[in-house]
């Protein structure tokens, strides 16, 4: 998978969980739970989704690795086999 | 026969429209099963039916917009023939009870694969509103009165005290829980560091989609302290207060958009952790879809808000009538704790007791909060 593959896929899941929100608004750099509202469950469902598509499997002390759209996109980035 | 009529669905409901039949005339119905969906300000709701039989004649059609009490379907049950005749009496009486259907809604007559399909609520906001359910139902599917409110253009200022039908609801609970319940407040810290510390080396050897989040703890917690103290799970009811074992935890949840909903996790006392966990990611999501049952949306027998996600540190909740108590929990966060002699940090969450004066008194919250803390400080109790 490329960087804007991976990129993508995250959005799509952001947008699948939380239909409310513009792609606009997220912002690649702001906190994802904070800025758009997402709560631990739903936060939850999209790392599981995420999982389903790249195989990576984000632990719990990870979290903080993942917590805005840039961020998570180098995480997947490094650990996703094409 | 029974007549199978609009239910209410809160004491604040007066209608809702019936979106959708999922049964025909001559099918059998079971205890428990859902027979239809309708709308209402809290969303799209699946009704159940409370009797065993036959369903003998549908008396509303889809898209229907029906008061409560307004007969729906006629029920034959097991115990009668086919030739049984309904009373004449019963028969006019139901069609002076027959529901209204507003003029202003097209109803199309045939099905085209080009009809869009969209409740009688949505298409007369949409018509107010200016939008165009086409291009809505393109993105939505199926539109309902939540997809045509949250396309509607930003309201102007001088709209702005026009109040939302959930908005209306909250709004008489309420004020009717704060005029006839003599609230008390009790609040303990709880030390949260085991419970989570506990979890999350649970959590470290399972894979994603089994783990378990703080969330689920907390409620479980709660259940079982409610098992341990049941005088705080049930109704006040002709001026006594009737304890459930059966515990329908009232679950707060934050729509996306606005507003609130506190289902019921139905049978809450039966469920170990797993099954916490899990029924709750459902009813989350089911919330949020607009997929909740009737039951589940009357039949709260205690109500838990968890304030956690929004950050504030404590929660004295007004207790939803005509239950008995409401748990508010906090946001957890670090703080300097004293254990022994020794000064260190630790996370800690603040507890706090919303009770109904007139069914219980401190002495019994105070157990309560006890024993939730009691638990948390043992969270392998808890599975």
């Amino acid at each position: 998978m490329t960087q804007e593959q991976i990129k993508a896929a995250i959005i799509e899941q952001i947008l699948f969980i939380a239909p409310d929100i513009e792609e606009a608004n997220i912002i690649p750099d702001k906190n994802i739970q904070r800025s758009l509202e997402i709560d631990s469950f739903d936060f939850l469902k999209i790392l599981t989704a995420l999982n389903e598509v790249t195989g990576v499997e984000v632990p719990e002390s990870d979290y903080s690795k993942v917590d805005t759209l840039e961020h998570m996109c180098e995480y997947f980035m490094k650990r996703v086999k094409d | 026969m029974s007549t199978f009529v609009m239910p209410s669905l809160g004491a604040d409901m007066e209608s809702a429209v019936l979106m959708e039949w999922k049964i025909k005339e001559g099918d059998r119905v079971e205890k428990g099963q859902v027979i239809a969906e309708v709308e209402t300000s809290k969303g799209v709701i699946e009704i159940e039916v409370f009797e065993e039989g036959t369903v003998d004649k549908i008396l509303v059609k889809e898209e229907t917009e029906c008061t409560v009490g307004t007969p729906l379907a006629i029920i034959r049950t097991d115990n009668e023939t086919l030739e049984e005749e309904m009373p004449t009496q019963t028969l006019q009486h139901l069609d002076e009870k027959r529901p209204h259907t507003d003029a202003t809604i097209d109803i199309p007559v045939s099905e085209s694969s080009e009809r869009v399909k969209a409740s009688p609520a949505a298409r007369r906001k949409a018509k107010e509103l200016g939008i165009d359910l086409f291009s809505l139902a393109a993105t939505t599917g199926e539109v309902h009165l939540s997809h045509v409110e949250s396309a509607a253009p930003a309201e102007p200022v001088e709209q702005k005290t026009q109040v939302s039908g959930m908005r209306q609801a909250i709004a008489r609970a309420m004020s009717r829980s704060n005029s006839e319940i003599p609230h008390y407040y009790l609040t303990t810290s709880i030390n949260m560091t085991p419970a989570l510390h506990w979890l999350e080396e649970m959590n470290a050897k399972r894979s994603i989609k089994d783990r378990i989040l703080p969330a689920a703890l907390l409620i479980r917690a709660v259940v079982l302290s409610l098992k341990a103290v049941p005088e705080l799970n049930g109704f006040w009811e002709n001026d006594a207060p009737n304890i459930k074992t059966q515990i329908n935890a009232g679950i707060a949840i934050a729509l996306r958009k606005e507003g609130l909903i506190t289902p019921a996790l139905l049978n809450a006392e039966s469920m170990n952790l797993d099954e916490t966990m899990h029924s709750l990611d459902d009813l989350i999501s089911r919330t949020r879809a607009g997929k909740l049952r009737n039951t589940e949306i009357t039949q709260q027998t205690i109500t838990i808000t968890n304030l956690g996600d929004l950050g504030v540190e404590s929660v004295y909740g007004v207790i939803y009538p005509p239950q008995l108590a409401l748990i508010g929990l906090g946001r957890i966060i670090n703080v300097p704790w004293a254990e022994g002699d020794a000064l260190c940090v630790r996370k800690v969450m603040q507890a706090t007791l919303a009770g109904d004066h007139r069914a219980t008194d401190g002495r019994t919250g105070a157990k309560f909060l006890e024993k939730l803390n009691d638990l948390l400080q043992h969270p392998e109790e808890l599975l």
